[in-house]
């Protein structure tokens, strides 16, 4: 416990700073933490936990303002994973008493990698052709982010503000998604 | 989409973040309310024509200090509440013990007036309307601060909406003692306080809705 606070923390004040690299090992190590932590409380098999190891990760990217430096990173961050945990079981218990077809559900339900998430990809698809273009060009192509911005006709600043304002809205739908 | 990729993709959104973040949003935030619930006294209620004399004389600070004390717990309460992992036990500790004390004096108050009296004081000028005003004044001042909420990370919604409302509360009643001329321990006690409770309850009911994430 005391060694993984040493070193996440550290890792955490370097991407508070705006170093990419450190914050980028931070969340690597987290998704290994919270794989195991939502694997334990959840039956539900991979898939879920993955789309929740996802859903974390991103809430823990967008909301670090949050994160005071003089906190515990491992107190802050598992806040933010049991909020998540929490609120996937109140959603689900929405999802349960919707009328729901489960044969139909299980057949459509396509076959999936063990650390694919569905909802994000889901997610991702219903965002405006622009910044999907944007992201999957970061992510699939494996551009630099002047790189993909300059694809599509963006500056570099410009393609900043819209890959944070797409990583915003896929948050938002990812939760959308599972109502 | 994979979680490495998704994590690429944070990487590349990575840039520096401010200290102290979270409390300079919700401060600006409730700078902007203010100005509008000021814009409000003037133009709807207007001031009290003896401000001046008021200005000079001991109970509007007090009841200012009272309901901004109270509005200050609120602010930190909602700053703690904002962040996950946090207590916010301490800025409950302090509204407590401000609402005691306020409490306690107006008790002491009340009880040394004759039955007459005490009816007077508990009634003012303006009983059947200040609760009332001083909810309708907190509610810009809540709207922009569940608004701030709800780009922190607040883990608790109800409890974040209930200090979002007791803070929109406390900063409007302070501002409302530039229009209402009540001048009473007891009268404060009441409907002050009912006014800021109420604001708390609004956002408590609006936070377990609006502060999901």
């Amino acid at each position: 416990m005391d060694e993984l606070e040493s070193t996440l923390k550290p890792l955490m004040l370097d991407g508070l700073d705006g170093d990419a690299q450190a914050h980028a090992r931070l969340l690597k190590l987290l998704s290994e933490r919270l794989r195991a932590y939502f694997g334990r409380k959840l039956s539900a098999g991979p898939a879920d936990v993955e789309d929740l190891v996802q859903e974390t990760l991103l809430a823990v990217h967008l909301r670090r303002a949050t994160y005071d430096r003089a906190q515990p990173f491992t107190a802050w961050a598992y806040a933010i994973a049991r909020y998540k945990l929490i609120d996937h079981w109140r959603r689900r218990k929405i999802r349960v008493a919707a009328p729901l077809d489960d044969v139909v559900e299980f057949l459509a339900a396509p076959a999936i990698d063990a650390d694919a998430g569905l909802d994000l990809t889901r997610a991702l698809s219903t965002l405006p052709a622009r910044q999907r273009a944007l992201v999957e060009d970061v992510k699939v192509q494996g551009l630099s982010l002047s790189e993909a911005g300059r694809r599509g006709g963006l500056s570099e600043g410009a393609a900043k503000v819209a890959l944070h304002r797409a990583l915003k809205l896929l948050a938002e739908r990812m939760r959308d998604a599972d109502r | 989409m994979r979680t490495d990729e998704l994590i690429d993709l944070l990487g590349a959104d990575t840039g520096p973040v401010g200290k102290a973040e979270p409390a300079r949003r919700l401060a600006l935030g409730a700078a902007a309310g203010s100005v509008v619930v000021l814009v409000l006294v003037l133009t709807w209620l207007g001031l009290r024509p003896d401000l001046a004399a008021a200005l000079a004389g001991g109970f509007f600070w007090i009841k200012a200090a009272y309901t901004a004390a109270l509005g200050a717990a609120g602010f930190w309460a909602v700053e703690r509440l904002g962040r996950p992992g946090v207590s916010p036990l301490s800025a409950a500790g302090l509204g407590g013990a401000v609402l005691a004390l306020f409490v306690v004096v107006a008790l002491v108050q009340g009880l040394g007036m004759n039955g007459s009296a005490r009816l007077i004081a508990v009634r003012g000028v303006s009983w059947t309307v200040c609760t009332r005003t001083i909810v309708i004044l907190a509610a810009p001042i809540l709207a922009i601060t569940l608004a701030v909420l709800r780009q922190l990370a607040p883990t608790r919604p109800t409890a974040a909406g209930f200090a979002a409302g007791a803070f929109s509360g406390g900063l409007a009643a302070t501002l409302y003692g530039l229009h209402c001329p009540e001048a009473t321990f007891v009268f404060v006690a009441l409907w002050y306080t009912l006014g800021i409770a109420v604001s708390g309850g609004v956002g408590a009911v609006l936070g377990r809705w609006v502060l999901r994430w």
